[in-house]
């Protein structure tokens, strides 16, 4: 569950000073699927960060899961990324050595859980990579390297999943897989899922769409989801969730 | 995140960069490697010391000329100490009755490396360099050093001057191989070089038991002739004031706790005998005055090998920081990553600070290897000479793995400390 009230993000360019979010509100509630849009230097990328605690906001309130998130140290903040957030970005970001268990695991070691790679097993069956465990980035295509970075955000039962541009780097066929298994992951197990997108295909997905523009929400509508394939990946069905609840 | 985890995240690291990381490693190898084998050599040449010093015989007091302002100059160079001995000495300390005194001999001797005054013993076309000691028969007695065929100096070749020789045990063997020395003619040599020197030659009368190489030289390197054989012929060693200059006179002790209460009988009888008002021109030492100057000696070639040590582990820890910054930039977006699936400060620190522990503590331990390795090559090949001891011991092994660990941290701190500081999504911008 969060909540941004009169989110501002300043920059200092030299003596300039750059305004990349004036004033944001904006509610997201468990279960939701939402796309956030804009043209390049509306702000949707700071807003993700601000999301997804990498970044503090300048002016403004954001609570999370009703912690106030402005007011935590560093410390604070890395755990809360931990426990309640998984990123996916457009780049995928893993990890050049290591292989799809250990990637998918390597969150949880980042505080004491037990079974790391049991639940990275089931994470990254419930993306639909069973059979390639043990392989190493380099060892897979794009579509599953992005399928191993929505396993590790999944792995840590976070309250939401973020994704800046989960498609940028695919190509068109692959980028449908992936939001099919988004949309997947939030119908059959209810999981909260924000991305930042610029392609209306992509957005055509989700079931509410936010428009920025100069640092403010210019639009923010329901969404009625179009089905490009169906039905939703076999895979999905059946599988076991990633970790138990508050894990 | 656990130790063990951190561990073995920085042992994937560094495999992944096997080449530079054992580079890096090369450093702190060849710095530990230095300290055990440059502190073994120490130690055992300390041990090798205090035996030798031992071996020369129980209970010695030794008496050399002593000048507390050396000469300059052309005396100098002469190999003057600006002090005079003097056989006379040793009859005054003889006439002085002092008890605890068990024997006593004077010695002249020329010759050897470093002296100005160079001996070579002559026989069959073979020169060999060699040390002439001019002494008594109470020789043998008091430095425990007894002749092993046909005989030593006699009371009677000192009265007659008589030209007779006993070798070393070394020296015999060069001259004359496997035949019998006794009783043979040698030349011997003394003179500044080749053409400026004086020959005379000695009759064979006796060869030396074979001692070994010792802390003051090779006593197996060394002829014995009669002291006022040499003083009646060889220049620099007479005196324009008819005395006969010694450079050593040895004292035997009847028990060692007599030490102090000789010393100072000995002193009053020198100081009278030449005139003495201020400061001594003789040191009268015993066996362990002799070993502290060595080991004190010892200790300070051992501050400038560790020194040496330290210097070089210095430049592999800066070789590690080197590495470490070059790595933290390199994977900048690793620690991004990291960051952002929640990775604190501490952990990103500890995962760096950790990597360059292991770098240097392994590096450390094969270092340790290494030297021990080194030493073991040195004492095949005896590289050093058959008589270098190596000790490796516990204490310096201790230092050598309690210092590249230290170097680790206080090298690898920095670089882990500029790595937990990056911005997360400075860190994920970076390509």
């Amino acid at each position: 569950m969060i909540k941004l009230r009169g989110i501002s993000k300043t920059y200092k360019l030299g003596a300039e000073r750059v305004h990349a979010l004036r004033g944001i509100d904006l509610d997201i509630h468990d279960g939701e699927f939402l796309a956030i849009m804009g043209p390049s230097g509306s702000g949707k990328s700071t807003l993700m960060n601000i999301i997804g605690c990498l970044d503090r906001p300048t002016e403004g309130v954001y609570q999370l899961d009703g912690i106030n998130v402005r007011k935590l140290g560093d410390a604070r903040l890395a755990d809360v990324r931990n426990r309640r957030l998984g990123f996916v970005f457009q780049s995928f970001n893993l990890l050049p050595r290591l292989n799809a268990v250990d990637q998918v695991a390597m969150p949880l070691s980042y505080r004491s859980v037990k079974n790391r790679k049991k639940l990275a097993i089931a994470a990254l069956r419930l993306v639909g990579l069973g059979s390639r465990m043990r392989h190493n980035p380099t060892q897979l295509s794009g579509g599953q390297q992005q399928r191993v970075a929505i396993a590790r955000a999944l792995v840590g039962n976070p309250t939401i999943i973020l994704a800046d541009e989960p498609t940028g780097a695919l190509d068109t066929a692959t980028s449908h897989d992936v939001m099919e298994l988004f949309r997947a992951l939030n119908e059959q197990r209810g999981i909260t899922i924000a991305f930042v997108t610029h392609e209306p295909d992509v957005a055509a997905y989700t079931r509410r769409i936010v428009s920025l523009r100069d640092g403010r929400i210019v639009s923010d509508q329901p969404n009625v989801p179009i089905h490009a394939r169906t039905p939703a990946p076999n895979e999905v069905a059946g599988a076991p969730p990633p970790a138990g609840p508050n894990a | 995140m656990s130790l063990i985890d951190v561990f073995i995240t920085s042992l994937v690291a560094l495999r992944g960069n096997f080449l530079r990381t054992l580079l890096t490693m090369l450093g702190i190898i060849i710095g530990i490697a230095s300290v055990i084998t440059l502190t073994a050599a120490g130690a055992g040449a300390q041990q090798g010391v205090a035996a030798r010093i031992k071996g020369l015989g129980s209970n010695l007091l030794f008496v050399n000329p002593y000048s507390p302002t050396p000469p300059g100059g052309i005396a100098a160079l002469l190999g003057a100490t600006g002090a005079s001995l003097y056989y006379e000495d040793e009859l005054a300390i003889r006439k002085a009755n002092i008890p605890g005194i068990d024997e006593t001999a004077a010695q002249s001797t020329t010759g050897g490396p470093g002296s100005l005054i160079q001996v070579q013993a002559i026989y069959g076309g073979v020169n060999a360099s060699t040390v002439q000691v001019g002494t008594e028969p109470s020789y043998q007695y008091v430095r425990d050093f007894y002749v092993a065929d046909g005989r030593f100096l006699s009371q009677d070749d000192l009265d007659k001057k008589s030209l007779v020789v006993v070798l070393g045990a070394q020296v015999a063997d060069e001259l004359f191989g496997n035949t019998e020395p006794v009783g043979n003619t040698i030349r011997i040599f003394a003179g500044l070089s080749r053409q400026f020197g004086v020959t005379f030659s000695f009759t064979v009368v006796g060869v030396m038991e074979r001692k070994g190489v010792t802390a003051t030289g090779n006593p197996d390197d060394q002829i014995f002739v009669p002291l006022p054989s040499i003083q009646a012929r060889v220049p620099l060693v007479r005196n324009p004031r008819g005395f006969t200059n010694v450079n050593q006179i040895s004292i035997k002790l009847t028990d060692s706790s007599k030490e102090q209460s000789v010393k100072n009988a000995v002193a009053d009888v020198l100081r009278k005998q030449h005139k003495i008002i201020n400061e001594d021109d003789f040191k009268v030492q015993s066996q362990s005055d002799v070993l502290s100057t060595a080991t004190s000696v010892d200790r300070t070639l051992q501050v400038l090998l560790v020194s040496i040590a330290i210097i070089s582990l210095i430049v592999g820890g800066i070789g590690i920081m080197n590495i470490m910054l070059v790595s933290v930039s390199e994977r900048t977006r690793e620690i991004g990553i990291r960051k952002a699936v929640g990775a604190k400060r501490r952990d990103i620190l500890m995962q760096f600070v950790i990597e360059a522990l292991v770098v240097t503590t392994i590096g450390g331990a094969i270092g340790v290897l290494a030297g021990v390795g080194a030493i073991e090559i040195a004492r095949t090949f005896t590289i050093g000479g058959s008589g270098t001891r190596y000790l490796v011991t516990p204490f310096w092994v201790g230092v050598g793995l309690t210092m590249s660990a230290a170097t680790g941290l206080v090298f690898g701190v920095y670089p882990a400390w500029r790595a937990s500081r990056l911005d997360p999504i400075e860190a994920l911008r970076r390509e």
